[in-house]
């Protein structure tokens, strides 16, 4: 066990965790934050991701040892109101089946856009391809991130 | 064109649930009693709400709340049954509030999500739930005001008089109406009227979901929850002999370890009391990752369980059934499926007289299909909360149908169901799955040993590993011609580890003189269970392969060809119990024909297939155009015909239809689950290949044939024909027949037989 200090969502939270423990279980058992979702554990999925300063990361295999001071931003702290463009655009195309994925989905599409403000759809296949939507959303998820970069 | 056969009437729908769900031919009841008092646990509502039929509550200031009965797993219930509620209640969508309802079978129905049931069977009862409430209002302002209830209109949450000015809210009224008797009779609105269903409106969850808030099962919470997960076998036939804590009780979090029995010798299983392995080796901690963790600690001795005999009561229908012991290898499998089929067989339906016509013919085609075991692989890993005390107990989580699972629970816990709360979380995925129940007794045995609220949760791996997967099926078509080739004679011989996939009552059934269904099965302890649009999903897949194939050899466009043993089947039928309407068959066949420009040169570029399929009382149809990318086939477009009645939702129903094909075009080309010594080969997604956003079309098109007749299933319908239309795609990308499933193994190592 060791004591860490970890900023998310810019706010300061401490918590007391296994160093191996990944950065999802921390969020999601420690600190409350289940936004973050878990699918495979391998980093294989993209259920996971969360932001590590602008960098879309997988949460499920990121010790929280190695986070450091590194900010962290997960699908509650994307936005104060729930009004993100990309999270505008995933309510406007009304993207979701189930909707395990798509914080994940929303996180990977917010960290790309910002690197990549006006993507082609090969950039945007390229960049969401680490995410499964298992109920097959793909070509609203690919609208949506469309939408979302115009605006 | 509506037709009784094909729709839910409520005398057949009061029928099948009665000889499905035992007691629930009483889940109607609601209309003739009323009920004030809300029963514990229903989420809290706040404030002084007046509830009219089980479905709708409305507070004295005007807030209208709806309940959704069904359990959500992404086929969008959530939104869609509470509009029809609000169609009929004639409420402004955009102010009620819709809420996940209670699980009671007796206010709120079957409350079962499966076999593309939720809207079809919902559909007449919450229209009419919706109608009575409406009514009720208006009774009690006929009676406030004085004036007579013919007087009486409504707008939008708003109760009208005309003639002398008055008006005002559900909501004052609310009080009064819920005094009232719940009317018989009521006749809901005409469906020309409608200005809620058949308009698209966003998920009512959208925004929950974009931020991230806990709708999930996984997601649930509580003080002093515990987490518990399974080591199960390594290999399906093996069983724990015995095991060595220590190391893993020493490990920080861990609560305790022990093995139980999820169920005693000699229970007898009901029809989704399904599972995988019996004797459970469970590790209880603080959290999650301790103990996964402290699992892998565990030094565990397997043994074979040898042959058993599980007692079965699959709704009514009693048997022993025999579990083999060996520990099974896919290649093995596929080679006993394929003696098998050599043997006699069961026969299902005979017209005509098949072996002459087999015997005359001047040619005969024959093909064999054969698809592996799928795993579901919901994005959500199975999970399930239990708090069990010593007289009631509390479930929470993600379940397909809670009704079916609780009179398992009660007995397993030895508690009277009244004393068991569940309630449904929104479900990450089910296809099927989340129907079974294993995971909800396990959950509830483990918080009784331990004693405490317990949250069980499997990794992908054991999600992966410990499933009830689509069986393994193959099937031989054969059919003859005459020396004009003619389709004289169409022969299905098919069968699947555990079960039979074929539908002997389905297309082509009834087009062709001499027709033959047979079939077999081949037990084994690899469980299996529904799987999108079961059976189906492979007889479409082989049927439909071959009709392409069969019209090719007769010189004749795939979908004239199918016209043509539509209008047979129309004009003069083979035989009295075909399944499905030929009209409406061949209605989705014209509108794709038309939509997806089938005759137009411009569209030559693409390597084109078609298929269609009939299945949960609806009918699909789609085009796939194929290109090359990358030196690749990929499926670059898809044109896709639905007939599955008054469309309640019409963007979340083109969303479920594109979601359909997506995932049709992801199992044909990589779906596969095998085994080797009863080990499943494939534990996680870099393994068991799903299909991902490069692969998917740029373009899906999804048309509705319009007409009145009431809903018939959309979320498993199209699925089923995707796989052929692939395959008939990719002949014609590159000049080869695919037979065994996943395509994309046939193409490079023509795998199995």
């Amino acid at each position: 066990m060791a004591t860490y200090n970890l900023k998310i969502n810019g706010k300061m939270h401490e918590t007391d965790a296994d160093p191996s423990t990944p950065l999802l279980w921390v969020l999601r058992e420690h600190l409350d934050m289940v936004g973050t979702k878990f699918g495979c554990g391998l980093a294989q999925c993209g259920a996971c991701t969360v932001h590590l300063d602008d960098v879309a990361t997988r949460s499920c295999v990121l010790p929280v040892s190695q986070v450091g001071n590194h900010e962290i931003t997960t699908i509650e702290g994307l936005s104060e109101k729930g009004d993100h463009p990309v999270q505008k655009a995933w309510v406007e195309h009304d993207v979701a089946q189930c909707g395990y994925c798509q914080a994940g989905q929303i996180m990977t599409a917010a960290a790309f856009l910002k690197k990549n403000p006006n993507p082609s759809d090969e950039d945007i296949a390229a960049a969401m391809d680490g995410n499964i939507c298992r109920c097959g959303t793909y070509l609203r998820i690919r609208a949506a991130v469309k939408s979302a970069a115009k605006s | 064109m509506e037709k009784t056969k094909t729709n839910y009437s409520r005398r057949s729908f009061l029928k099948s649930t009665a000889l499905t769900g035992g007691g629930l031919m009483i889940s109607f009841s609601w209309l003739s009693e009323f009920a004030f008092a809300g029963k514990p646990g229903i989420p809290d509502v706040g404030g002084q709400f007046y509830e009219l039929t089980g479905y709708i509550k409305i507070t004295a200031d005007n807030i209208i709340k709806i309940f959704n009965p069904n359990p959500e797993f992404g086929q969008n219930v959530m939104t869609s049954l509470p509009m029809i509620i609000a169609e009929e209640l004639d409420v402004d969508w955009k102010k009620i509030v819709v809420e996940m309802g209670p699980h009671d079978n007796v206010k709120l129905g079957p409350q079962f999500t499966g076999g593309s049931n939720s809207v079809r069977m919902y559909w007449r009862p919450l229209r009419e739930a919706g109608a009575s409430a409406r009514h009720m209002l208006m009774d009690a302002a006929s009676q406030t005001w004085s004036v007579p209830l013919e007087e009486v209109t409504t707008k939008a949450g708003t109760v009208y008089h005309e003639k002398s000015g008055k008006s005002g809210t559900y909501g004052e009224f609310a009080s009064k109406a819920a005094g009232l008797s719940i009317p018989k009779g009521i006749k809901p609105k005409d469906v020309k009227n409608f200005n809620v269903v058949r308009h698209s409106q966003k998920n009512v969850e959208g925004t929950k979901i974009v931020t991230g808030k806990p709708l999930f099962g996984m997601d649930y919470t509580e003080e002093g929850m515990l987490i518990a997960m399974i080591h199960h076998p390594p290999a399906f036939g093996m069983k724990v002999k015995s095991f060595d804590a220590a190391q893993t009780l020493k490990m920080p979090g861990i609560k305790d370890v022990f093995t139980l029995k999820l169920y005693e010798d000699g229970f007898e299983q009901a029809g989704f009391d399904t599972r995988s392995f019996n004797d459970l080796l469970v590790v209880v901690g603080n959290t999650t990752w301790e103990v996964m963790n402290a699992r892998k600690k565990l030094i565990v001795q397997w043994e074979p369980i040898g042959d058993l005999t599980e007692k079965k009561n699959n709704f009514g229908r009693k048997q022993d059934v025999v579990i083999p012991g060996a520990l099974e290898s896919s290649v093995t499998q596929y080679k006993k499926m394929q003696d098998k089929a050599k043997e006699p067989a069961t026969l299902l339906r005979k017209d005509g007289d098949p072996e002459t016509a087999f015997k005359n013919a001047a040619k005969i085609i024959e093909r064999t299909y054969t698809a592996p075991f799928l795993a579901h692989n919901c994005m959500e890993p199975m999970n399930f909360f239990a708090h069990v005390k010593d007289d009631s107990a509390l479930l929470i989580g993600p379940h397909q149908a809670p009704g079916w699972i609780e009179p398992t629970v009660s007995k397993i816990l030895n508690l009277p169901a009244d004393k068991i709360e569940i309630r449904m979380a929104r479900m990450g995925g089910g296809f099927g799955l989340r129907a079974y129940g294993h995971y909800v007794v396990e959950a509830a045995l483990i918080s009784k040993k331990i004693k405490a609220p317990v949250k069980l949760v499997y990794s992908r791996e054991d999600d992966m590993t410990y499933g009830i997967y689509r069986p393994m099926y193959t099937a031989t078509y054969r059919a003859a011609l005459d020396a004009n080739k003619n389709l004289i004679a169409f022969h299905v011989k098919g069968g699947g580890i555990p079960e039979s996939p074929i539908h002997q009552n389905r297309f082509p059934a009834g087009a062709v003189d001499n027709y033959l269904a047979e079939s077999w099965e081949i037990p084994s302890n690899i469980t299996i269970g529904a799987f999108r649009a079961p059976r189906s999903n492979f007889n479409a897949a082989a049927e439909q392969s071959f009709l392409d194939e069969l019209a090719e050899t007769m010189g004749k466009d795939p979908i004239d060809f199918r016209l043509e043993l539509l209008k047979r089947a129309k004009e003069n039928p083979v035989g009295k119990n075909n399944e499905y309407d030929a009209d409406r068959y061949a209605g989705v066949l014209q509108l794709i024909k038309e939509k997806s420009g089938w005759g137009d040169p411009a569209n030559k570029k693409y390597s084109r297939g078609v298929a269609a399929y009939f299945c949960h009382n609806s009918y699909a149809a789609h085009v796939v155009d194929m290109v090359k990318k990358d030196g690749q086939p990929y499926v670059e477009r898809v044109f896709s015909a639905m007939d599955c009645g008054i469309v309640v939702n019409p963007d979340a129903a083109t969303n479920m239809v594109q979601g359909a094909v997506v995932d049709g075009i992801g199992n044909a080309l990589y779906g596969g689950l095998t085994h080797k010594d009863g080990v499943t080969e494939q534990n996680n997604f870099n393994r068991y290949r799903i299909i991902r956003m490069k692969e998917a079309p740029k373009k899906i098109e999804v048309h509705f044939v319009q007409n009145d007749i009431d809903p018939t299933g959309l979320g498993e319908p199209p699925f089923p024909p995707v796989f052929a239309a692939v395959a008939n795609a990719l002949y014609k990308n590159t000049g080869k027949r695919v037979y065994n499933q996943p395509f994309n193994n046939d193409l490079i190592t023509k795998k199995a037989f």
